[in-house]
């Protein structure tokens, strides 16, 4: 194996280490999770300190290191960073974005390229501004929770298949259940909203536009509990967007 | 290890930020060198920092009394204020020579991803020193990192409707240095904050 590797990457978060350094977390096209020491970025003076900020899209080169990898080179693919922050929801919307794909991504080096490409297109989304920050963020939310393996049914009944539309929703059960399968505990959900959700897991945004927008809410509220229900601990940014 | 007391010291010593086990080895060892006066000096020093050190009840920058010195010269206009994240960033500021206003420390920027949020910054202090109009100019010197840019964001957003003149430090390059080997997100906002010279 070569000393050195180099991937596509998403910026996920950074943390600052001694005195200049940051220990900087990507979501990488080919390698999954890395998280690598970014020497010296925290300088004014550092050649790609801007580069290795959170949202930023870059070519990089990593050398492996004992413990963790070093950043020898950055390459700037799509500065994300400067669209989003420029908006609070924006910028709150897309940390829970990030914070999401660590917590889905949990082993370091496991391959995840639909995680990366989904997270990708969700961030262009966010920095575009065409589309509502929160309802990006629940699509992203619900779309990646599926690439993980936890895609919830909004259409048929969870437990026997039964074609819906149903109107009881639970997290444990994996979706909407139909009135003969219904558990204690299930949330009763309007029509509107069931027809949004499923909008935003297909990504159709005709229909999540067409859609009234007091159902966000209450379809935000659904999104938000099955995600706390598969991550078992709830996201810390989750409270911060701005809705 | 060594015995006793001197590996106390080195372990207490290996807490600090930037200090590794050599380090703190070879600073434990420079100790039981010196002068005995000299190490009493620096435990005096480190007891007395704790014991008189507070922040001041106005900006929130450190102090050993109820009110900072900018706080308490009357010679600074009070017309500015100056908001950053940390006391270290009144020292910066106040090495410029160039700001003759006050100061508000926030105590850190908005990250979500760490937990803190609007709420866990000192913002309702800055909105009440606001209050009274004494104030007509803010300036937003939080980092040019993400989330100080955010934090901007929201001030801006905050401070706006209050008729406020709200301004944020420009990016752009630094002094001393090539435009050939400045990076493209600098070089970028350098254009977007471009001045005209005629005025």
């Amino acid at each position: 194996m070569s000393h050195l590797y180099r991937d596509e990457a998403v910026v996920l978060r950074t943390q600052k280490l001694g005195e200049a350094d940051r220990i900087v977390t990507f979501l990488t096209r080919h390698s999954g999770r890395v998280r690598a020491v970014g020497k010296g970025v925290r300088r004014t003076k550092s050649k790609f300190g801007s580069r290795l900020e959170p949202f930023m899209q870059v070519d990089v080169q990593f050398a492996h290191g004992r413990s963790l990898d070093v950043v020898t080179q950055v390459e700037t693919i799509s500065p994300y960073g400067h669209a989003i922050s420029n908006d609070y929801a924006r910028y709150t919307a897309g940390t829970a974005m990030l914070e999401t794909a660590e917590r889905l991504v949990a082993e370091e080096h496991e391959p995840a390229v639909q995680q990366y490409l989904l997270l990708v297109g969700g961030l262009r989304a966010l920095a575009a501004a065409e589309l509502d920050p929160p309802m990006v963020l629940d699509s992203f939310l619900l779309r990646s929770l599926a690439v993980a393996g936890y895609a919830p049914t909004f259409d048929l009944c969870a437990r026997c298949g039964r074609e819906g539309p149903h109107r009881n929703f639970s997290a444990g059960a994996g979706g909407m259940l139909c009135s003969s399968c219904r558990v204690a505990g299930s949330a009763a959900l309007t029509p509107e909203t069931v027809a949004l959700l499923g909008a935003l897991l297909a990504g159709n945004w005709v229909t999540v536009t067409a859609v009234d927008g007091k159902f966000r809410k209450p379809a935000s509220g659904v999104v938000a509990a099955y995600l706390q229900w598969h991550l078992e601990r709830s996201l810390r940014s989750l409270v911060h967007v701005e809705r | 290890m060594y015995e006793g007391v001197v590996q106390d010291l080195v372990d207490e010593l290996g807490r600090l930020p930037g200090i590794g086990p050599k380090s703190a080895q070879r600073i434990a060892f420079h100790l039981l060198a010196a002068d005995a006066t000299d190490v009493h000096r620096l435990a005096a020093v480190l007891a007395e920092v704790k014991e008189k050190v507070r922040f001041c009840s106005v900006c929130a920058n450190v102090t050993e009394e109820e009110l900072c010195r900018v706080c308490r010269d009357p010679r600074r206009d009070l017309a500015l204020l100056c908001v950053v994240e940390e006391p270290k960033d009144v020292l910066a500021v106040e090495r410029t020579r160039e700001f003759r206003g006050r100061y508000h420390v926030l105590g850190g920027a908005i990250s979500p991803i760490e937990g803190i949020g609007p709420e866990q910054l000192r913002i309702r202090e800055l909105m009440v020193r606001l209050a009274d109009g004494t104030v007509t100019e803010v300036i937003i010197a939080t980092d040019p990192n993400l989330e100080g840019e955010a934090t901007a964001t929201y001030l801006t957003r905050l401070l706006r409707p209050m008729g406020l003149r709200v301004t944020r430090l420009a990016s752009g390059l630094p002094v001393g240095g090539d435009l050939e080997y400045a990076d493209e997100v600098t070089l970028g906002r350098a254009f977007e904050g471009r001045r005209s010279v005629d005025d």
